[in-house]
């Protein structure tokens, strides 16, 4: 029995086993002379459990009574997980290198929050879902505050604990609420318990449930963190926060929403409803006077999230399904700005008002071709890929009967178009000033022309990803 | 040849994308080298077209040459052409190589400049011949993105603005469209328009109430609002047109000759393809709206243009005028009035793009297009003032060029439907006379005080092989509209036979009644 258990946890135990292992192997060896090494050895795991967990992963099965479940949607958000995770550190390591910011720590913490990240998004129990949540935000606190003697940095990792802490917090206050009036921190539990008029007491666990995951996700009202802990991490770093812990953040949401109170959608519906809509507009404005390109990126996030819970306020398998198209083209684009905003350099400084990018076009065409595309597919204009992740959001939110939303969500993205577009005026319309430097390390090149492309290619089929979504979507949804 | 509708859209797109990679360099050959290449590429899609136009048939009202595959999420990439989309498709591939010749004198960044004429042109060949909501909601608004950067790098002093205005604008009336189009998916259960215009799909007409108001027509109404949000705007019809006049005064030439020429036509074509057909009963309870709006338009735009001080904006206004002419037959809903706003909007293709490279001749000249810094032209410039006096006069609708017979036709068709709308769309056309011979007559006429133009030269016989092509179209359907009626006839009759069906047991009592 214990046997068949481990079988299933398998790819999670390897992480943290070889997490370890190469903990105690840096320590005892040359520390941070490997760390480059160390970070290249990472990815590649990452990139070869992704591709074992995608190819092998078969059925529906669950591990520990219930605890840890292993199907389509938690292999779907996995294999995104890890690609992305290995796509930021392969971008890191030149960045962190040159900057003496590269310990061996770092791949290894990154390594811990991808298995905590694994964790939540399989979790079948209130207790194993929390366990997966600290193990990723404890490793990302000190991630934050990876530049030690930098101000901006350990102010960063410091808020970011701090407002985590708190809604790790409200989080545990639901889930014990949910305990009290379920009688079980089991997702199967729950949902028998509260299919029938739910008790208010479960009610209220379901809202600071919806609050704490609201935070990890970085929704509006709950996104102070975001900006602040964008524009004070690292850069590499901030690249991560933006791609990996959001895929698994709204997974997890997905997964708590509809694994556990799946016969009361429209109780947490109208929430989640309001998120996205308060998120989408409050990414819009506030983005639309930002001059750093870190603290743009972070309001782009929270208008992008909520997108995506558009898709999941649908409640129904169209809006999972949606949801996870979404946040697939939201990495993949986030992976492409980030090589950029990663390879802005003058004299060798990083650089990250957007002011820089002036003409950048006329030295750079092909570079400023590859930001162009990413900008509009972020605004959602066609026939980017962006776009059909609006689509599908849209058709799901309609599907669902929340018009309202819908409307409400293309008017946002209207708003929002400004400030991709200003970065695109920089670029090409603007004066000539101090020239950003012409040299861009290989792989981020590769990421960034890889990753704009896609958004021009996948206009034919989306990669495939549909069909793949889908069949996530209904693993999860009941 | 089944390939034919998608062959002729992306030979374009294989134009910018030979440019993008395989021409290096920023010298004067490079330079000669990427109008060249765009200009052949514009040619062969040209004659491409014409084979479809030979094998084109008119008395079929279905879509013809029709390729499907499916493509994602229940849509399908499926194209065709039938008698309303066939002569814009047409418009497109005959300007553009004259697009291509009038910016022969570009030199700041012009295999750039090129590439993104190009891929407009894909864009608006595929926007005539989408036969999927989505797959035209993509080609529709992906054209923003290249107009965006023509008006915002080779524009004017002010492009910024203008190219800004013109992006949000037209982004915020179509993602409007965008929504109902979802709506139409989910009510339909297909986005295949086709299928979508044969009289079986029908949307419900029930009256609903909204936020407290009583609409009738109900759900129709509501699509019908959505993407007249989008068509209006890039029609422009009035009060939505204040974007044109910048975005126009800013581009560059050919930006203004696309925009004027072919864009606009975008929003006809909506109404023609969507609005009308799919929404009948939604049509008929905001069309009375609609002829008012563009009867105001006419009326209101024609006496802006009269004050305007600037030759590029005139125009721009004049344009307006006479898109308020195209959506007033549109939405007479008959058979001449629908034939007259399709010829007047082809027609307006060929005379408004040859009036902005009117301007375009003596702006590049004396780098001004401020009215009062003309005069007296004539004496230096004789062709030129004779080019100009011909397509002023086919502006104003002289009887012989293609700009009466539209007007015409139009007029008729809404004399039918409503007198005063009529009257006062008649009004227009003095106004128009108006303007238009006094812009002539400040411009070219009269003795030349200028200092600065006493040097000016006539125009060369590159300027002059331009406008050959849009003369002879110009007279030829002036004298000769058949050419055009012939092939529209058979399917705009069908369209408002199916329209009348359709609207027959629908009985309106006022627009927007709150019960």
């Amino acid at each position: 029995m214990i046997s068949a258990d481990i079988q299933i946890v398998m790819p999670e135990i390897l992480l943290a086993i070889y997490a370890m292992l190469a903990l105690l192997a840096a320590v005892y060896t040359n520390k941070d002379k490997s760390a480059s090494l160390l970070t290249w050895v990472t990815s590649g795991l990452f990139v070869l459990m992704g591709l074992w967990i995608g190819i092998n992963g078969q059925g529906t099965q669950t591990a520990f009574d219930g605890m840890f479940n292993d199907d389509a949607f938690s292999r779907f958000a996995k294999v995104a997980i890890l690609l992305s995770a290995a796509a930021v550190l392969m971008m890191s390591e030149a960045y962190m290198k040159r900057r003496g910011l590269l310990r061996f720590e770092y791949p290894i913490l990154v390594a811990l929050s991808v298995v905590g990240m694994m964790v939540m998004v399989s979790a079948g129990d209130l207790m194993a879902l929390y366990m997966g949540l600290e193990l990723q935000s404890l490793s990302l606190y000190v991630v934050a505050s990876l530049r030690r003697d930098s101000v901006k940095s350990t102010e960063a990792g410091l808020k970011y604990f701090v407002l985590g802490a708190l809604s790790s917090g409200l989080l545990l206050y639901g889930a014990s609420l949910t305990y009290g009036f379920a009688g079980t921190t089991l997702f199967s539990g729950i949902i028998e318990a509260s299919a029938h008029h739910p008790s208010l007491g479960l009610l209220f666990g379901i809202v600071f449930l919806v609050s704490g995951l609201a935070f990890k996700v970085s929704a509006a009202p709950f996104h102070m963190w975001t900006p602040d802990v964008y524009e004070g991490s690292p850069t590499p770093v901030t690249a991560f926060f933006a791609t990996a812990p959001k895929f698994a953040a709204m997974a997890m949401f997905a997964r708590v929403v509809h694994d556990a109170f799946g016969h009361i959608v429209s109780d947490w519906q109208q929430i989640v409803a309001l998120l996205a809509v308060v998120s989408m507009f409050l990414g819009a404005i506030a983005a639309i006077g930002q001059k750093d390109i870190k603290r743009l990126m972070a309001y782009s996030s929270i208008a992008h999230m909520g997108f995506a819970l558009m898709g999941l306020a649908a409640g129904t398998v169209l809006g999972v399904q949606a949801m996870l198209i979404y946040m697939a083209i939201y990495v993949t684009m986030n992976i492409g700005a980030f090589a950029f905003i990663l390879g802005m350099e003058r004299d060798g400084r990083p650089v990250t008002s957007i002011e820089s990018l002036k003409m950048y076009s006329k030295r750079q065409p092909l570079r400023a071709l590859a930001l162009l595309v990413l900008m509009f597919s972020l605004a959602g204009v066609p026939p980017m890929v962006g776009f059909f992740g609006k689509f599908y959001v849209l058709r799901a939110a309609f599907d669902a009967g929340l018009a309202w939303l819908a409307i409400a969500g293309v008017i946002a993205s209207v708003i929002g178009a400004f400030y991709y577009l200003r970065i695109v005026y920089y670029m090409y319309f603007g004066e000539e000033t101090e020239p950003l430097d012409g040299k861009m390390n290989p792989v981020l090149w590769g990421f960034l022309m890889a990753a704009s492309l896609a958004m021009v290619i996948g206009v034919f089929n989306l990669f495939g990803i549909e069909p793949i979504a889908q069949a996530a979507a209904e693993a999860l949804v009941h | 040849m089944s390939n034919i509708l998608s062959l002729t859209t992306f030979i374009p797109l294989g134009g910018a994308i030979i440019l993008a990679l395989l021409l290096r360099g920023d010298d004067a050959a490079a330079q000669r080298n990427a109008k060249w290449v765009a200009m052949s590429t514009s040619l062969v899609t040209f004659v491409v077209s014409l084979f479809i136009l030979s094998n084109f048939d008119p008395s079929d009202t279905g879509f013809q040459f029709v390729e499907e595959r499916t493509w994602l999420a229940g849509l399908q990439y499926k194209m065709g052409v039938d008698g309303i989309s066939i002569l814009f498709v047409m418009l497109t591939t005959f300007l553009m190589p004259l697009v291509f010749a009038s910016c022969w004198n570009v030199t700041t960044r012009v295999k750039e400049y090129m590439i993104a004429f190009l891929l407009l042109e894909t864009l608006m060949l595929g926007v005539f011949m989408a036969l999927d909501l989505v797959l035209f909601y993509l080609f529709f608004e992906a054209g923003l993105i290249p107009m965006f950067l023509i008006i915002g790098i080779w524009g004017g002093k002010n492009r910024i603005y203008a190219s800004f205005k013109f992006f949000l604008y037209t982004f915020l009336g179509s993602v409007l469209m965008l929504v109902a189009m979802v709506a139409m998916f989910y009510h339909a259960g297909t986005t295949d328009i086709a299928l979508l215009l044969s009289p079986e799909v029908s949307f419900a007409s029930d009256p609903i109430t909204v936020l407290g108001l009583n609409i009738m027509g109900g759900a129709q109404t509501l699509m019908w609002i959505a993407f007249f949000a989008s068509f209006a705007v890039k029609m422009p019809m009035w009060p939505v047109h204040t974007w044109l006049p910048d975005a126009h005064v800013q581009a560059p030439t050919a930006g203004s000759v696309v925009l004027a020429a072919i864009l606009l036509k975008m929003g006809g074509y909506g109404f023609l393809r969507f609005s009308l057909p799919m929404f009948p009963i939604g049509s008929e309870v905001m069309g009375p709206l609609v002829l008012w709006l563009s009867a105001i338009a006419i009326v209101y735009t024609s006496l802006v243009a009269l004050v305007q001080e600037d030759m590029k904006k005139l125009i721009a206004y004049s344009s307006v005028a006479h898109m308020g002419y195209v959506t007033m037959g549109i939405f007479a809903v008959n058979q001449q009035g629908i034939d007259g706003a399709i010829f007047q909007m082809i027609s307006h293709g060929f005379i408004s793009g040859a009036l902005f490279l009117c301007v375009g001749v003596i702006y590049d000249r004396m780098h001004t297009r401020e009215i009062d810094a003309y005069g007296g032209l004539v004496n230096r410039m004789p062709a030129y003032a004779l080019i100009f006096m011909f397509f002023t006069m086919a502006n104003v609708g002289l009887p012989g060029t293609s700009g009466f017979i539209g007007e015409f036709l139009v007029l008729i068709g809404i004399f039918q439907v409503n007198t005063w709308v009529a009257a006062i769309a008649t009004t227009g056309v003095i106004f128009s006379a108006v303007y238009a011979l006094w812009l002539y007559r400040r411009v070219v006429m009269g003795d030349l005080i200028k200092e600065s133009l006493k040097s000016i030269t006539d125009m060369t016989k590159r300027e002059k092989l331009i406008f050959v092509p849009l003369v002879t179209m110009t007279l030829l359907l002036g004298v000769y509209p058949a050419l055009v009626l012939d092939i529209i006839g058979p399917s705009v009759e069908a369209l408002v036979e199916n329209y009348e069906t359709a609207v027959a047991g629908f009985a309106p009592v006022s627009p927007v009644a709150s019960h």
